[in-house]
């Protein structure tokens, strides 16, 4: 199978992607398309990126076997690749220094982004800070009561934080305004899309920007286990954490499985966020991929404990990777995720964000059926400081 | 039919003014008002008249249009919904061209070349998808020439003149011309939009209708002077939401009235 859609910068994934966009965005993806094609054959650019990547974000994060886990299990190898180490705790950071930079490359002083649990937002301002650039993070209201504390640092890095009081008030309608503002403000702005969805050329660059996760797990694997691992696990919300890690394992022998919010339940329409499990085919916010809609079009409202998984889409190469069966996407539900959650935390003093949370059972289930001799990866794709409110709340306690 | 939308361009150039075109969301403020509220736009003076399908992610659209798509979606209209409506707006003597305006997903649930052949048969004669560029809209292009009814294509501020040729090159009645960077709503009609109309000029004789931030008398008589058509839609929807639901036919058809100095009785 030919997966290297990236190298000449295809427009779509098999039937999925494309550039669904009002007239007015056309130009700006043109333009955009043609700086990345040239930014990323251009040492100058990918040298600067590099070298932010170690010096700024902290890059390789490491890879790490989880012992006392692995021996509860008693079966295959479980291993985090650490991007809850990365600058501003999670994965957020590879795009958004590469997007900015290419943003300065293309003469754009201003930047707008989107955020759902605000770590993408965060993960933008801290790069508008240091790369000197005007930014505003779009933020729906009920995101913005669910992390506070996200807020605080975006507006303490000097963003702008601008709540979205329309729709479902989560990510999706934060990504329905930053659009609005980009129709408005394209001449002088770049959308800093967080995840690996939207109109091409935003999926294919947003995946390259994350792949540097498994290109380092894919050397780390093969250095500190001797093998590269038997599958690959990551939560999908977006996918761009997801993607990251499975690219550069595509035309491996090794099982991907992407994992989605299920949020209180598949059997309840409105209530989860798993949209390759539970979705259909269809067109939101510039490009063709899988989302949670009614028969008439209309897209669901969603449901997930983590804000960073509460949405009715995916990345496009998610959908493709999905039909084609490269790839196996499972769901698990708020109630699995805190459960992930707290044996994580318990067993190696490591507190995952509950998106990655999701990923952790199902990690545990494939270990056991692998058996000892086996290797399981999990992208382990942020930390959950963010989350101690919401799992306080879940678990009943009061702080 | 685009064959309508062609004619009704023709007449009102042929009597030396712009085509007026007006837009309704189906089924706000109410579904059993979209019907008179057709008929009053015809009664107004309304030479075309674009009818709004309902979708919950409207990302184009500034805040009058989006409520509206709210309040319409919350009622549960549907593209379907939206073919009725049109349908029985035909069968009490709806007479003047309408296409109907909107998002892709509703009409790919639809299925395009349905969608294309149930909006012909229903008495619509056109589409405008705000997110379908004519890059993207192969098929749906193929499924509306194969049933008669028109694709509207959009040409906007950013589009580079090169393009321009492609994009007029798919149109068969009308261009819709966005007169500036903005949502709906968003801004008002910039001063120097007859440059923007002459330069698509070049590239087609269609007519070429002028739509976002035109809402007063002035700018209705301003645009109508440099292009064939004016598209007013967040001023149609805001006098809808200006006084009682049972009066909104009334405030439409006199706001008509009003911008384009004529009503539709003797048209």
């Amino acid at each position: 199978m030919s997966t290297d859609t990236g190298s000449d910068l295809a427009p779509r994934f098999g039937e999925f992607g494309g550039r669904y966009i009002p007239e007015v965005l056309v130009a700006a993806h043109e333009e955009l398309e043609e700086a990345y094609k040239a930014a990323r054959n251009d040492p100058a650019f990918t040298e600067e990126l590099a070298d932010l990547q170690r010096h700024y974000a902290g890059r390789p994060t490491p890879l790490y076997l989880t012992e006392r886990l692995t021996a509860e299990v008693g079966g295959a190898r479980i291993w985090l690749k650490r991007e809850d180490l990365a600058h501003t705790g999670a994965h957020k950071i590879n795009n958004a220094l590469g997007q900015a930079l290419l943003a300065k490359r293309i003469g754009k002083p201003r930047i707008i982004a989107e955020t759902g649990a605000g770590q993408h937002g965060v993960a933008t301002a801290t790069v508008c800070a240091k790369l000197n650039l005007e930014c505003v993070v779009y933020m729906g209201t009920e995101d913005i009561r669910r992390q506070s504390l996200n807020v605080f640092r975006m507006k303490m890095l000097g963003a702008e934080v601008v709540p979205v009081d329309s729709g479902s008030r989560t990510l999706k309608d934060a990504i329905n305004e930053a659009m609005r503002d980009w129709v408005t403000n394209v001449r002088t702005t770049h959308y800093l899309i967080g995840s690996a969805i939207g109109p091409h050329p935003f999926p294919t660059m947003v995946r390259d920007f994350q792949a540097v996760i498994g290109k380092e797990a894919r050397d780390q694997m093969l250095e500190q286990a001797g093998r590269l691992p038997d599958v690959a696990v990551a939560c999908v919300g977006g996918g761009s954490n997801a993607i990251g890690l499975f690219h550069p394992f595509i035309d491996d022998p090794v099982r991907l499985v992407g994992v989605e919010a299920a949020g209180e339940g598949l059997s309840a329409p409105g209530r989860n966020a798993a949209t390759l499990v539970a979705g259909s085919p269809g067109v939101l916010h510039g490009t063709r991929t899988y989302l949670l809609q009614d028969e008439a079009g209309q897209i669901l409202d969603t449901h997930s404990i983590s804000a960073g998984l509460d949405y009715p889409g995916v990345g496009p190469e998610h959908s493709w990777l999905k039909t084609s069966e490269r790839a196996e996407y499972i769901a698990t539900d708020d109630a699995e995720a805190l459960e992930g959650f707290q044996r994580l935390t318990r067993s190696e003093g490591i507190i995952p964000a509950l998106e990655p949370a999701h990923a952790i059972l199902p990690a545990i289930r494939l270990a056991e059926e692998l058996g000892e001799g086996g290797d399981v990866l999990i992208g382990l794709s942020g930390r959950g400081d963010k989350d101690m409110h919401t799992v306080a709340e879940a678990l009943g306690v009061t702080l | 039919m685009s064959e309508r939308l062609r004619a009704r361009f023709a007449q009102a150039n042929g009597e030396g003014r712009a085509a007026f075109v007006g837009y309704v969301m189906a089924g706000f403020p109410e579904p059993g008002q979209t019907v008179p509220l057709l008929l009053g736009l015809e009664a107004g003076g309304t030479d075309v008249i674009e009818l709004g399908v309902p979708f919950t992610d409207p990302l184009a659209d500034g805040a009058t249009i989006q409520r509206a798509n709210e309040v319409a979606v919350a009622a549960g209209v549907t593209f379907a919904d939206c073919l009725g409506m049109v349908r029985e707006a035909r069968a009490q003597g709806l007479s003047v061209p309408l296409v109907l305006m909107g998002y892709d997903n509703p009409l790919l649930a639809y299925g395009e070349e349905r969608a294309a052949a149930d909006a012909a048969a229903a008495g619509a004669d056109g589409f405008i998808v705000v997110d379908l560029p004519p890059d993207e809209a192969g098929t749906f292009r193929e499924a509306c020439a194969a049933n008669g009814v028109s694709f509207v294509p959009l040409v906007a501020p950013t589009t580079a003149e090169e393009r321009m040729g492609e994009v007029a090159a798919v149109a068969d009645s009308f261009i819709y011309c966005v007169s500036v960077t903005a949502t709906t709503g968003g801004a008002e009609v910039p001063e120097e939009v007859g440059d923007l109309v002459a330069t698509i000029r070049r590239h087609t004789e269609l007519p070429i209708a002028v739509g976002f931030g035109v809402s007063t008398e002035e700018q209705v008589a301003r645009v109508g002077r440099v292009a064939e058509g004016v598209i007013v839609g967040s001023a149609i929807i805001a006098a809808i939401e200006g006084g009682s639901v049972e009066g909104c036919v009334d405030r439409v058809r006199s706001y008509v009235e009003r911008v384009t100095g004529r009503s539709g009785a003797g048209a």
